[in-house]
């Protein structure tokens, strides 16, 4: 179908990425899930907490699959679309694994967060011990598990490290209500007090986020 | 041309209201009758309808051999037993529009009030309607029906425009709405080919001001170049040279109307022809201007202080959008301006582009991609909406 799309988003080990999401979220709460593929969270989210599950996907046959499976997703793009829904429509906007593919990080942020009372964000951790010692070692950009495409290829436009992360919520004035370190595997990484551990050895960043 | 003869010895089923209906004109048909076609089995609870709406040329026979051209049904692909519309579960129902001339009141039909021209048909003293009357004229019939809420109501084209005109005048009586292939307003471009095709027919002198029953020879030419140059519109470049390219074939001999080289014709104009040729058969060219005209006159935001959000605002009906690539008489940015109208509404709306080079005409053609998407969507809303298998 449309294989001359570009990939944007990482898709990696998605559903368990999902897993840790979901726990975040509260039973029939509304739900915008922004790059959601096939839709495999809202139907989650739908089957087991009864949410008010929709989403908006930037790849066609994505959507046209997560469709044919009766879910509400739509093709948007989250650069340019989510300033078409109203104030507070949502309890929760959730990006996963897609922040570091978008064009505007801060402003797609700030719109999750005025569509949205919350939102969820998912990254892959720029400032994972491997990453660090490869460049180190190699003078060449990072290859691993989680970045295995070549910088040339990558869709991955802003990486950032948590603790990146963490400064931006402050800046731009967000509560971080949760937030968890984990590997690709989804196991929750033990350094929730120490973010500097957290950003060495966590391959991934899941935040709970409300405005301050 | 030859002169075709429309068979109206057909009788098809209906309803007639004989409250009539105020139009939105100002002028009121005393009564009014509705044509209309039902697929599958209305449940007991009456929650399983779906109405389908047609498009400009469409009629009610939907999915079964149409009864004057007996070509298969329009939506065959879609409508019938295991189909993405499955008549196994849903209790379909197509009326012929308002305005329409397969046996809904229509410029055919003759008049029923008491002034000198009784006995008459309509004509081009047909009130002008809109694509609201339609929908208004159908609710009349659902309500006949015995039904209060449509679990559905899909349509392409001109359809999509009555479904989102549906969903906009009777969000409580609409669970879910399919607009494929569809615009919120007619644009200048899509009107200005409708014009060219009116021109034609107002350039048939045949066409004698619309009282053409009296000579009882239609503007057959006029209407079939109206139908050609439509229709070009309906298909993309893409499909047109896939279908035809440049290859030639055999000029009829002795005809005056073909431009031939060699005995020799371009094997597209001969299609266009035979396009043309076979819609003057079974359509009226005074229902073709009153058709065209209410589309043209189609702009849902303008009913709404001008922004089509507020035409949606609160409603609970689950949408689904459906465009297609190569679709140029109504573009995917309009689909995609209606889901964003919509989103600003806080509706649920799924949207889809389905890759297609066969043009508009996609919605109506065999497309996988399309028709899983409004399988897989209806049997969404059918769990959404409690409705048992």
């Amino acid at each position: 179908m449309s294989t001359h799309d570009p990939v944007r988003f990482i898709a990696k080990n998605l559903r368990v990425d999902l897993a840790l999401i979901a726990g975040m979220i509260a039973p029939r709460s509304r739900v915008l899930d922004i790059g959601c593929g096939d839709g495999t969270l809202i139907d989650h989210l739908f089957q087991t907490k009864q949410c008010d599950a929709r989403g908006i996907e930037i790849d066609m046959a994505e959507v046209t699959r997560a469709v044919a499976h009766g879910l509400p997703v739509m093709h948007g793009d989250a650069d340019i679309d989510l300033e078409h829904y109203p104030d507070g429509a949502f309890d929760y906007v959730v990006l996963s694994r897609a922040l570091q593919a978008v064009e505007r990080p801060r402003a797609v942020l700030r719109q999750m967060l005025r569509i949205g009372t919350r939102a969820v964000v998912s990254f892959p951790n720029f400032g994972h011990w491997q990453v660090r010692l490869q460049l180190l070692i190699t003078g060449r950009m990072p290859m691993t598990a989680t970045w295995d495409r070549p910088w040339h290829e990558t869709p991955n436009i802003h990486p950032c490290t948590i603790r990146d992360f963490f400064d931006l919520c402050e800046q731009d004035g967000y509560v971080v209500e949760q937030w968890l370190a984990a590997d690709d595997g989804g196991r929750r990484a033990p350094w929730r007090r120490f973010s500097r551990l957290a950003n060495l050895f966590g391959e991934q960043g899941v935040f709970l986020l409300r405005h301050r | 041309m030859d002169q075709p003869a429309i068979s109206t010895d057909v009788v098809h089923s209906h309803a007639t209201f004989e409250d009539g209906i105020a139009l939105e004109c100002g002028a009121v048909l005393r009564r009014h009758t509705v044509a209309f076609r039902t697929y599958g089995t209305l449940n007991a609870e009456r929650s399983n309808a779906i109405l389908v709406c047609h498009a400009l040329t469409g009629d009610q026979y939907a999915a079964e051999r149409h009864p004057v051209t007996g070509k298969p049904g329009w939506w065959d692909a879609v409508v019938g037993p295991g189909r993405p519309v499955d008549t196994d579960r849903f209790f379909v129902i197509c009326p012929n529009v308002l305005g329409g001339c397969m046996g809904s009141t229509g410029p055919l039909s003759l008049r029923d009030n008491t002034d000198s021209h009784a006995g008459e048909p309509w004509g081009t003293d047909f009130p002008p309607i809109t694509i609201r009357d339609m929908v208004r004229a159908q609710k009349q019939l659902i309500e006949h029906l015995g039904i209060r809420r449509l679990f559905a109501v899909i349509g392409g084209s001109m359809g999509g425009m009555q479904v989102l005109q549906w969903a906009a005048l009777y969000p409580d009586a609409v669970f879910a709405a399919l607009p494929i292939a569809t615009a919120s307003y007619h644009s200048a471009q899509n009107i200005a080919f409708h014009e060219v095709g009116r021109q034609a027919i107002f350039a048939d002198p045949d066409w004698q001001n619309g009282r053409y029953w009296q000579s009882g020879r239609i503007p057959a030419r006029g209407l079939a170049v109206a139908r050609m140059c439509a229709h070009i519109t309906y298909l993309s470049e893409e499909a047109l040279t896939r279908k035809f390219g440049r290859r030639l074939q055999n000029a009829p001999k002795d005809n005056s109307e073909a431009i031939s080289l060699f005995g020799e014709m371009f094997e597209v104009e001969s299609y266009l022809r035979h396009q043309g040729s076979t819609f003057v058969q079974r359509f009226d060219a005074n229902s073709y201007l009153t058709i065209t005209r209410a589309m043209d006159y189609f702009d849902l935001a303008a009913d709404s202080g001008g922004d089509l959000a507020a035409a949606f605002r609160g409603t609970r009906t689950r949408f689904l959008l459906v465009s297609f690539t190569s679709d140029w008489l109504f573009p995917t940015s309009q689909s995609r301006s209606i889901a964003r109208a919509l989103n600003r509404a806080g509706a649920n709306v799924s949207f889809v582009e389905i890759p297609s080079d066969k043009g508009h005409d996609a919605f109506l053609l065999d497309e996988p991609d399309f028709h899983r998407t409004v399988a897989g969507f209806l049997r969404g809303c059918a769990i959404h909406a409690g409705l048992s298998k």
